[in-house]
């Protein structure tokens, strides 16, 4: 939020306070009285120019503005640059740097900022971090508070121990919201949890005009204390298990599965490949029968002598032993020992 | 003229010096006395003021907020847990007059804050469980690791009646009336810290590594048992993908087995005699080989002209 210079001026001139001096009428004043008592009139000069210019001159920063009070009352805000104000007794200058972010650290402290910063993590500032989750288990919160000073006036003079206060509101804020969460929220969700304390901290800011203005909190990284923690990797650690357990399986599944699916594809194929073989032949066997009979039906017995003797003929040299016996001969034993003959071929 | 400034300069030197002039900060109230007693109505406004020298006084409050701190003291809560309770306070010294006669100063206004404050916090505190001073609304908690429901059921979460908000409320509706006549106004009250005290932070750390451990073999075993489930319907896909293909294939070989059949028969139906005959000469071709044995009779179609010419019977 840029400083809004115009509003200052408004307030300026709402608080009714007086101008700067005018540095012409002082001299006018003095040139008047020189005309008397010359002498003395350089030497009072000098002195009233070394007293104003030693407490009525002074500079506000870029980043500043300069709250002047007069006998303890704000009478003005001014902006950068060189400014007059009435000597040291009457007017006092508290310059407020109002563009420079500041920053509050919770539970760490930087021990040395640079491109790896680096943070204590003390025992003492444990404290600060340590807090209760709303499933009533301990977690470890760190977090850095940026603010901003908003409102000057409200800054210097509504509240005595402004850090402090600050302090205490981001502690009660943070500790409300984690309180409301649960272990796992704290760990996991470090983005809600520091957006809700940012509204609650403002909230708080405003309601005890602080005139501070929160930048941004953040979250560092949270945990649980640290006798716990082995614990709690010890979930994560099952928690890839599982996974891992799991992939493995669906692994083995994947494997399976496909090949099984080609094996079923492959019976079925073959058993196409049966039907096709056993109607083919069928149908072959048929034709043939068919072309055969068609034949034989005209000259039937003739054909079937033939087919006979020729099978005779076709067989019989092909056959091993033969014996050819009288139909007279009554008993056969005698004449052959099938037995012997098998058993020599043992 | 010139003497005029002169004598107004010196006139407010010396009324400096004497202590008839001083100054009220935009942070400063003061109540002016005499011989220790009170004169005249407060000064809140800042700005410069006059009183009479020496014989008058200008005591100086602060006021704007200021702050307290409360002393962590350890309290059982209503569920009989030790915690200890880092409060805040938040007070402005709103009747400097009252304040001036009844308190004195800052620091024994501090003194009355911890009489009364620190009482009221261990008054609620005590009457309420943990989870009310913890909480602050009622909101569904995240609890546990995704797919974790057993755990839930014997955690010790109850529901929040009153809630943190609400405490701090009656702490500071029961502290500020007792302070008014101070004349302090308690503009709030917080908790700032809240942590258990260190045996029932013992007991609480070994709770949450049962808790965790418990999370832990609950993953693992539901690990196993997806992983089983897995290899369960590998199993059952498997065999199902196996036996479809075998009663496919089977009806695929019936429906070829039964057409084949009613191609056959039709064909040989024309003679079923001639197709015993045909078929079973191929199958005597076929069958028959050197290792066969044949013994014939005379008798035989083949062999009967053996006997004769005539193929005597």
């Amino acid at each position: 939020m840029p400083w809004d210079w115009d509003e200052l001026k408004k307030k300026q001139k709402g608080a009714g306070g007086g101008a700067p001096p005018q540095m012409d009428e002082v001299f006018a004043r003095f040139k008047g009285l020189r005309g008397k008592f010359p002498g003395l009139g350089i030497i009072v000069l000098i002195v009233v120019i070394l007293i104003v210019a030693s407490s009525s001159i002074y500079t506000v920063g870029v980043n500043e503005v300069g709250v002047v009070q007069r006998f303890g009352r704000h009478v003005r805000t001014t902006s950068p640059g060189l400014s007059f104000k009435l000597p040291r007794g009457i007017e006092k200058v508290t310059k407020v740097p109002v563009l420079l972010i500041k920053k509050e650290e919770f539970g760490l402290r930087t021990v040395r900022a640079d491109v790896r910063t680096q943070y204590a993590r003390d025992s003492t500032y444990l404290d600060e971090a340590l807090m209760l989750t709303g499933d009533l288990n301990v977690a470890v919160v760190p977090w850095i508070v940026q603010y901003r000073i908003k409102d000057p006036y409200k800054y210097l003079f509504k509240v005595r121990d402004i850090t402090g206060t600050l302090r205490d509101l981001a502690e009660s804020s943070m500790r409300l919201v984690v309180g409301d969460r649960s272990i796992n929220e704290v760990i996991s969700k470090r983005e809600e949890i520091a957006d809700q304390a940012k509204v609650f901290l403002q909230k708080e800011l405003d309601e005890a005009e602080t005139g501070l203005n929160v930048v941004t909190i953040e979250m560092k990284r949270t945990n649980v204390p640290e006798p716990v923690q082995p614990s709690f990797n010890e979930v994560n650690q099952a928690g890839q298990e599982k996974e891992r357990i799991i992939y493995q399986a669906r692994e083995e599944y994947n494997k399976a599965i496909p090949a099984a699916k080609g094996n079923a594809e492959k019976t079925i194929k073959s058993a196409e490949g049966y039907a096709l073989d056993r109607v083919n032949r069928a149908k072959g066997d048929a034709a043939r029968f068919l072309a055969l009979y068609a034949e034989y039906s005209k000259a039937k017995d003739v054909t079937r002598r033939r087919i006979y003797l020729e099978t005779l003929k076709d067989l019989f040299p092909r056959l091993g032993d033969k014996f050819i016996i009288d139909a007279d001969q009554k008993n056969l034993l005698p004449l052959l020992n099938l037995g012997k003959e098998k058993g020599a071929e043992k | 003229m010139r003497k005029g400034v002169i004598f107004g300069v010196v006139i407010i030197i010396i009324f400096f010096l004497l202590g008839a002039v001083y100054v009220v900060d935009e942070t400063e109230q003061v109540v002016v006395t005499q011989f220790g007693k009170a004169i005249g109505k407060p000064k809140t406004d800042p700005g410069l003021y006059f009183k009479v020298p020496l014989i008058q006084q200008a005591n100086y409050f602060p006021k704007n907020l200021l702050a307290w701190d409360g002393d962590p003291g350890q309290i059982p809560t209503l569920d009989k847990t030790f915690i200890s309770v880092d409060t805040f306070a938040r007070w402005k010294i709103v009747d400097p007059l009252e304040f001036f006669e009844t308190v004195n100063n800052v620091y024994a206004g501090m003194g009355r804050l911890d009489d009364i404050i620190d009482p009221a916090v261990r008054n609620f505190i005590t009457s309420f469980p943990l989870i009310e001073t913890v909480r602050m609304t009622n909101r569904e908690l995240d609890t546990f690791e995704e797919g974790i429901d057993k755990v839930k059921e014997i955690s010790p979460l109850k529901e929040v009646k009153v809630g943190r908000a609400k405490i701090t409320k009656g702490i500071m509706e029961q502290a500020q009336p007792k302070l008014a006549e101070f004349g302090i106004e308690l503009v709030d009250v917080k908790i700032k810290r809240l942590n258990y005290v260190e045996e029932v932070q013992r007991s609480v750390y070994g709770r949450m590594i049962a808790e965790r451990k418990q999370i832990a073999e609950k993953f693992r075993s539901e690990g196993q048992g997806e992983a089983r489930k897995i290899e369960g319907d590998k199993e059952r896909e498997m065999k199902r993908i196996t036996s479809e293909a075998y009663r496919t294939a089977q009806e695929i070989k019936g429906k070829a087995d039964a057409e084949a059949t009613k191609i056959y028969a039709q064909a040989y139906g024309a003679d079923p005699d001639f197709y015993s005959f045909v078929n079973t000469l191929d199958i005597y071709k076929e069958t028959l080989d050197k290792e066969s044995t044949l013994v014939l009779s005379t008798d035989s179609e083949f062999f009967k002209y053996m006997k004769g010419y005539m193929g005597e019977r």
